[in-house]
């Protein structure tokens, strides 16, 4: 029985990361007024309140929708560029140094700028969530668009495919693993990026909350936020697991 | 006096013609010669082989009448008509399968179907036809990775026949197989060349493959790559029976073919079949 071994030290790693997050609580490391609050049975008694009262799901829900937003924009936006930067050699040298440029700018550093043009308020959080989400997507579909193997090309002109047909019968589906791996790596910065980015002037949100929770002493409360958040984020990176185990080809 | 299955003559009137085609390379910034004039025709319903050893230019010239190369010079002509670039009317079996992973046997075999804008069960229907025909009937929806070489050798030709070609070109497409598995579709090959009468042009380095499918073979001479002579096999069909590989008539052909290649340079006999 290797799986269930397997799976019961995948839980024994939490629950002796929670024994060692306790036990630091207990001997007061955290400083002498905040080591209470910030051990886990107060934050998972916090949590438990939360989810009772609904104050988690009002602002999960916002943080979600605006994720799940500025992902979808993207990869409305990230897909169609990266499969023609793969595919085509002069796009990719077009775009190649700004690219390589433009991902390495951390969308924050924006953050003024996309308050000038949109405002406070829901559109600039999408707005960074988007520009950090396309550059993963764009280059893992260019990556996987541009390593198709030429047998597969030729072997479509031969049955009579043009540019258009090589692109939808062969390229696309041959970079749909790429395509998975870029949208899990983006789903992981959107992730991290909202936070911050929902620190902007949104009056709900799990980032809003954060500063919350801290501008009314509710440590206990922050630090179940920040467990809400972990949590949240090893879903969706669980569904991105699925999505990338169901649809890649095996070769 | 080639003579098909049901006993009547063929007509023998050149369904593909090569007229001095020539193909040039840059090599090292030198010119590197890999096809010098190559002449040949092949007649409608024919079984054509081209044999010769590594380097002589016969996947290129397979590859030129496929179009997925042009030639430097020269003219290919099938059905009366000047060629020019890819096309399903050209069928083309690799030897590397190049069958899609993520498609299933079936949904590989409607691929050039698709293409064409056939409807999914009229194509559904087509491909399940030349599945049957090739002997994988019942596979329809087994995932490339599942199946073996010899089957997806027969899928990657049931997809090329779905698209009811002119001609079949064939690309070493059994060298991947073990021995067994290779005369099973050599077998295979004949019988279905036998049902649909597609005229086949197949490239191989195996010269008893070549004796064993062929009405007719044309031997390739090397550096550079040149028809050496062409042969017509009279052999009798149909050949499903692999013990024909040691009568009489069949060793001599072999032997005109070894002839052939030992009256070759020293240097270059050290070739690889």
């Amino acid at each position: 029985m290797a799986l269930v071994a397997d799976r019961s030290f995948y839980v024994l790693g939490v629950i002796l990361f929670m024994i060692v997050w306790q036990i630091a609580a207990s001997l007061r490391l955290f400083g002498a007024d905040f080591s209470e609050a910030f051990s886990p049975l107060a934050a998972i008694l916090a949590l438990i309140e939360m989810i009772k009262n609904g104050e988690l799901i009002h602002h999960a829900l916002p943080s979600l929708r605006r994720v799940l937003l500025g992902l979808s924009l993207a990869v409305v936006v990230a897909l169609p560029i990266g499969v023609l930067v793969g595919y085509f050699k002069r796009v990719e040298q077009l775009t190649y140094v700004v690219f390589q440029f433009m991902r390495m700018i951390s969308p924050l550093a924006w953050m003024p700028i996309a308050i000038i043009i949109f405002g406070v308020g829901d559109v600039s959080v999408v707005f960074l969530l988007w520009l950090v989400a396309i550059w993963p997507l764009i280059l893992n579909t260019s990556h996987g668009a541009g390593r198709v193997s030429p047998l597969w090309v030729n072997m479509a002109k031969t049955m009579g495919a043009m540019d258009m047909g090589i692109l939808r019968k062969v390229v696309i589906p041959a970079a749909v693993p790429d395509m998975l791996t870029g949208l899990r790596l983006a789903v992981g910065v959107s992730w991290i990026i909202l936070v911050p980015a929902e620190m902007l002037g949104v009056p709900d949100g799990l980032g809003y909350f954060i500063l919350d929770t801290r501008d009314r002493f509710r440590y206990d409360q922050l630090m179940a936020t920040i467990m809400a958040i972990g949590m949240i984020g090893y879903l969706l990176d669980s569904a991105n697991r699925w999505l990338i185990h169901k649809f890649s080809w095996k070769n | 006096m080639i003579t098909s299955m049901n006993g009547i003559s063929s007509q023998e009137k050149p369904l593909l013609e090569l007229r001095d085609v020539s193909k040039t390379f840059m090599k090292d910034g030198a010119e590197f010669r890999v096809l010098e004039k190559v002449n040949l025709s092949i007649n409608e319903g024919e079984f054509v082989c081209i044999l010769g050893p590594t380097g002589c230019g016969k996947s290129v010239t397979l590859q030129i009448v496929a179009g997925l190369l042009e030639q430097s010079s020269g003219s290919v002509i099938l059905d009366g008509k000047e060629e020019r670039g890819p096309g399903p009317h050209k069928g083309m079996v690799f030897q590397e399968y190049a069958l899609l992973p993520w498609r299933s046997v079936v949904e590989n075999v409607e691929l050039g179907l698709e293409l064409k804008g056939i409807a999914k069960k009229e194509r559904r229907k087509i491909a399940e036809e030349q599945l049957e025909l090739v002997g994988l009937k019942g596979s329809e929806s087994r995932m490339v990775h599942e199946i073996s070489g010899g089957m997806r050798q027969r899928a990657a030709i049931a997809r090329a026949l779905a698209n009811r070609p002119k001609i079949l070109l064939m690309d070493e497409p059994f060298e991947a197989l073990d021995a067994l598995t290779k005369e099973e579709m050599q077998i295979q090959i004949l019988k279905a060349w036998e049902k649909t009468r597609t005229t086949i042009f197949f490239v191989t380095h195996d010269v008893d493959e070549a004796i064993f499918l062929s009405d007719k073979l044309c031997v390739m001479d090397i550096n550079p790559g040149r028809v050496k002579k062409i042969i017509t096999n009279t052999l009798p069909r149909p050949r499903h029976e692999l013990v024909c590989r040691t009568d009489s008539a069949f060793c001599a052909i072999r032997d005109q073919i070894i002839q052939l290649y030992s009256s070759l340079k020293d240097e270059d006999l050290d070739l690889v079949f």
